[in-house]
């Protein structure tokens, strides 16, 4: 209420108060402030599982939690980051933001629906949550048959029931998504004319669409034959354990582009931004998305180097999971190449987004050490594997969020965050992300094995580097959402554009009106078209 | 999906009826994508069992009535003719034909789940499904299991569909009754009837693959 | 943008070919399972399937005379099986 309020009239958040106005609402714009709290909620509980782990890992033999528990507590950090925060992140929160702004529409194609999505991921969450807290589940995030199916003593049916619930709020997004692109473009707005953000989202969308449902049709199988004590995955009664690694990887590679993609449209609209420059090369970099999302499914037996699966099979994967680097590079390329000579402007956002450009980097190279075949005999389950996915979910998705929040926080609540905070709390993210994981590179390649409590005292140091870094890193999550919370009432009035940028959302009020735009925008040029010099350098 | 109900307004986020009709078509089409892989994971775990255990399935095949099955095949295929005169019918404006031909879709769909139930029946009356009560003489009698293990849930996901198309279909005739229908407006009609022809074609698939395998394989 | 081809009434006549077509193949169908074809009859049985799969999405579902996207959608879900079965099976039969 402060008295600056450059909000004239209403906009979609003074757009009625009452908690119906919220919770059966169909404006895209408030179902991602929906989102934003479940994730946000999710990425905590999420990160403590993981604070649990690094302060148990401080000692080589066990101190604070039993293996039992310890298996529990890495397997949810799992489940609750993958499904319940990286998933959803960027695509439900920014996407359903911004997707129907960006492409000049009043919503997204099916509101109603996209209402249900939210409803439905938190019915599959609290089921999730319910198992996890009834009795935890100790078979990793992964599920790996038999001993989801046999064995295990832990809550794996109603932890599937959840999962699979969960899947059909993503399918529903990106179904909602990828009609919203397609038929709702305002007039003037061609495919080669939208945001590469848009683009991303898009590719993801394709992910969530085509390999979510096999992951809930593999799950309910796994729910099914552990309720009932038959099946096909279970090799004592002619079942078969590679069969479900098929179907699970089928889904979780490529739900590894559903988390990285979105990231990477979101550095392509920051850097395009702050260096003020067409992006090099949009049509390479849209396209490179595409393709990212169709190689994406053909990779996905190098998790299955030392499972027993075929030589033959594993030299196919391998060769075609060295393709991904292709389209991965261009992008990194073509980001490089459009701050050359660009007028860079050092705000969070593109901070965030170098961030995530090494960060990202260091994730893909290492990755294709793993997709050698006789490398990954060696680094299979160590903690190598841990460090390369942590640089690529949340040296990558994490950062690329975090620059999307910072970027677009202005559009969403009309206020600027504390630039000088902002800067410090990306800062104090970087160096705490490499004290912790770039240790875990080197105590994989030395052997140590991921998924155990205790270890041998050699791996110590390196342990405790980690855990150090964890603890800078927790500190770097915790300034910005003290900083964002205050800027909301505190925080500089943004205006519409206050960076300047080019794309449809930035040209109508922040916050928006409930419409989006006052009368539907026509689009006579590119994405990217910057004025030669601009005055918004003068903060 | 967008059944916006009223036939006078188009939805807000829409410019035109027509935007708003393809963009149902699209979502409907995308969903039946999304289905294909859904039963997708299925039919790869019956490739796999099959492709390991081809005697174990030739043997349990002897356990099926084929009969039973062709004709649910005839009741579904007619059920698919019936639902699309219905959707030509909603298309040309004629209520009551399209009431009609939507119920006797109904009727067709009750009579495959009435004659799947009484397969069902009996297969657990033979110790045929899968678990505990389990009955198989033989060496292949694990296999044998595998495959009515797939066979239920196959089958089961299938009639799942089908009670589901059921319920939109009730849907869809009670809005027809209701006159919300016209020839420049009825989506809805033509969206569901894409739903019920795609479960149609689910069990095009299913029927030979658990019907018709051939003995001497 | 009158007369889309969306909105295109079939004749009766094409939906009751189509049926009969659909009956005639059922029929075949059962009837080649009798005849012992060797490895043979799964092919016919799978051939006819999609046989008639054709017949219902290009006239029941009227794709025939639907837009570009809808073939694209219709035609996506089935080849991103076509990659799981082919890369799953790329396992199991060089095993």
């Amino acid at each position: 209420m402060s008295h600056e309020t450059a909000v004239e009239g209403t906009n979609y958040l003074n757009n009625g108060y009452s908690l119906r106005s919220w919770f059966l609402t169909t404006d895209h714009k408030r179902i991602a402030i929906l989102y934003l709290f479940t994730i946000v909620l999710f990425f905590f509980v999420g990160g403590s599982f993981a604070v649990l782990m690094r302060l148990e890992l401080m000692s080589p033999q066990g101190t604070l939690v039993q293996a039992e528990t310890y298996n529990k507590l890495f397997t949810m950090h799992g489940i609750v980051m993958i499904f319940f925060f990286l998933i959803p992140s960027i695509p439900a929160v920014l996407g359903n933001f911004l997707i129907p702004m960006m492409v000049g529409a009043r919503d997204l194609a099916f509101p109603r629906l996209n209402l249900l999505s939210w409803y439905v991921f938190v019915a599959g969450a609290s089921v999730t949550l319910f198992a996890l807290v009834t009795g935890g589940l100790d078979t990793g995030w992964t599920f790996y048959t038999p001993f989801s199916t046999s064995y295990s003593n832990t809550r794996v049916v109603p932890a599937m029931v959840g999962i699979f619930i969960t899947g059909f709020s993503s399918i529903l997004t990106g179904l909602n998504f990828i009609v919203t692109v397609h038929k709702m473009r305002a007039p003037g707005l061609t495919w080669f004319r939208l945001p590469l953000f848009v683009w991303s989202l898009y590719a993801t969308s394709l992910v969530m669409v085509l390999a979510t449902p096999v992951l809930a049709i593999t799950v309910a199988m796994v729910a099914f034959e552990r309720a009932t004590g038959i099946g096909i995955f279970n090799p004592a009664i002619g079942g078969d354990p590679l069969l479900f690694q098929h179907l699970f990887w089928f889904y979780s590679h490529p739900a590894v582009y559903i988390m990285i993609l979105p990231a990477m449209g979101v550095v392509s609209e920051v850097i395009a931004t702050f260096s003020r420059k067409e992006v090099f090369g949009y049509r390479f970099v849209a396209a490179a998305s595409l393709a990212i999302a169709v190689y994406g499914f053909l990779v996905w037996g190098h998790h299955m180097f030392v499972s027993g699966q075929s030589v033959y099979a594993g030299l196919v994967f391998s060769i075609l999971s060295y393709l991904v680097a292709i389209p991965s590079a261009v992008k990194v390329f073509n980001w490089t190449a459009t701050l050359y000579k660009g007028q860079i402007w050092f705000q969070t956002p593109l901070l965030y987004a170098f961030g995530f450009i090494g960060l990202f980097t260091i994730g893909g190279l290492t990755g294709l050490f793993l997709a050698a075949m006789a490398v990954d005999v060696h680094l299979t389950d160590t903690y190598f594997i841990v460090a390369h996915f942590h640089y690529i979910m949340v040296g990558g998705a994490v950062m690329g969020f975090m620059a999307g929040i910072h970027y677009w926080w202005p559009k969403i609540t009309g206020r600027l965050y504390p630039e000088g905070w902002a800067k410090f709390s990306a800062l104090v993210l970087f160096v705490g992300f490499n004290l912790t994981f770039f240790p875990q590179f080197l105590l994989g390649y030395l052997g140590m094995p991921r998924r155990y409590y205790h270890y041998p005292p050699e791996f110590q140091v390196l342990n405790v580097l980690s855990t150090a870094g964890a603890s800078i890193l927790g500190v770097g999550y915790l300034i910005p959402l003290i900083y964002l919370l205050w800027s909301l009432k505190r925080g500089k009035v943004a205006g519409a554009n206050p960076w300047g940028a080019t794309t449809l959302e930035w040209q109508t009020a922040s916050p928006p009106i409930t419409q989006n735009f006052p009368t539907t925008p026509v689009v006579t040029s590119g994405s990217y078209e910057f004025p030669a010099l601009e005055e918004v350098h003068s903060e | 999906m967008s059944d916006h109900a009223h036939p006078t307004p188009v939805a807000h986020q829409f410019d035109d009826r027509e935007q708003q009709t393809e963009v149902g078509r699209l979502g409907m089409w995308l969903f039946l994508a999304t289905e294909i892989l859904f039963f997708g994971g299925l039919f790869t775990a019956y490739l796999v069992m099959r492709w390991k255990w081809p005697e174990a399935f030739a043997v349990a095949n002897s356990k099926m009535d084929v009969t039973l099955g062709a004709i649910n095949t005839a009741v579904l295929l007619t059920s698919s003719l019936t639902m699309a005169l219905g959707v030509r019918a909603a298309q040309l404006g004629r209520g009551k034909g399209s009431f009609a031909l939507i119920i006797a879709t109904m009727v067709f769909g009750l009579a495959f789940l009435g004659i799947k139930a009484v397969e069902y029946a009996r297969k657990f009356q033979e110790g045929l499904f899968p678990g505990p009560g389990f009955v198989f003489e033989g060496a292949t009698g694990r296999q044998v299991e595998t495959f009515f293990s797939l066979y239920f849930m196959m089958t089961g996901l299938h009639a799942l569909h089908m009670v589901v198309g059921i319920g939109i279909l009730t849907v869809i005739a009670a809005m027809i009754r209701r006159g919300r229908f016209s020839p420049d407006y009825y989506a809805p009609v033509e969206i569901s009837g894409l739903y019920w022809h795609f479960v149609d074609i689910i069990w095009i698939f299913l029927f030979p693959l658990l019907y018709l395998i051939h003995p001497h394989l | 943008m009158q007369g889309l081809p969306s909105e295109h009434i079939v004749p009766l006549k094409v939906y009751f070919t189509v049926a009969s077509a659909l009956f005639v193949l059922l029929a075949l169908t059962v009837g080649v399972s009798l005849i012992d074809l060797g490895p043979f009859n799964i092919v016919v049985a799978l051939v006819i399937a999609v046989a008639k799969m054709l017949l219902v999405v290009l006239f029941f579902m009227h794709v025939r005379w639907s837009s570009r996207l809808v073939w694209l959608f219709a035609s996506g879900g089935i080849l991103w099986l076509a990659i799981l079965f082919a890369l799953t099976m790329s396992d199991f039969l060089t095993r």
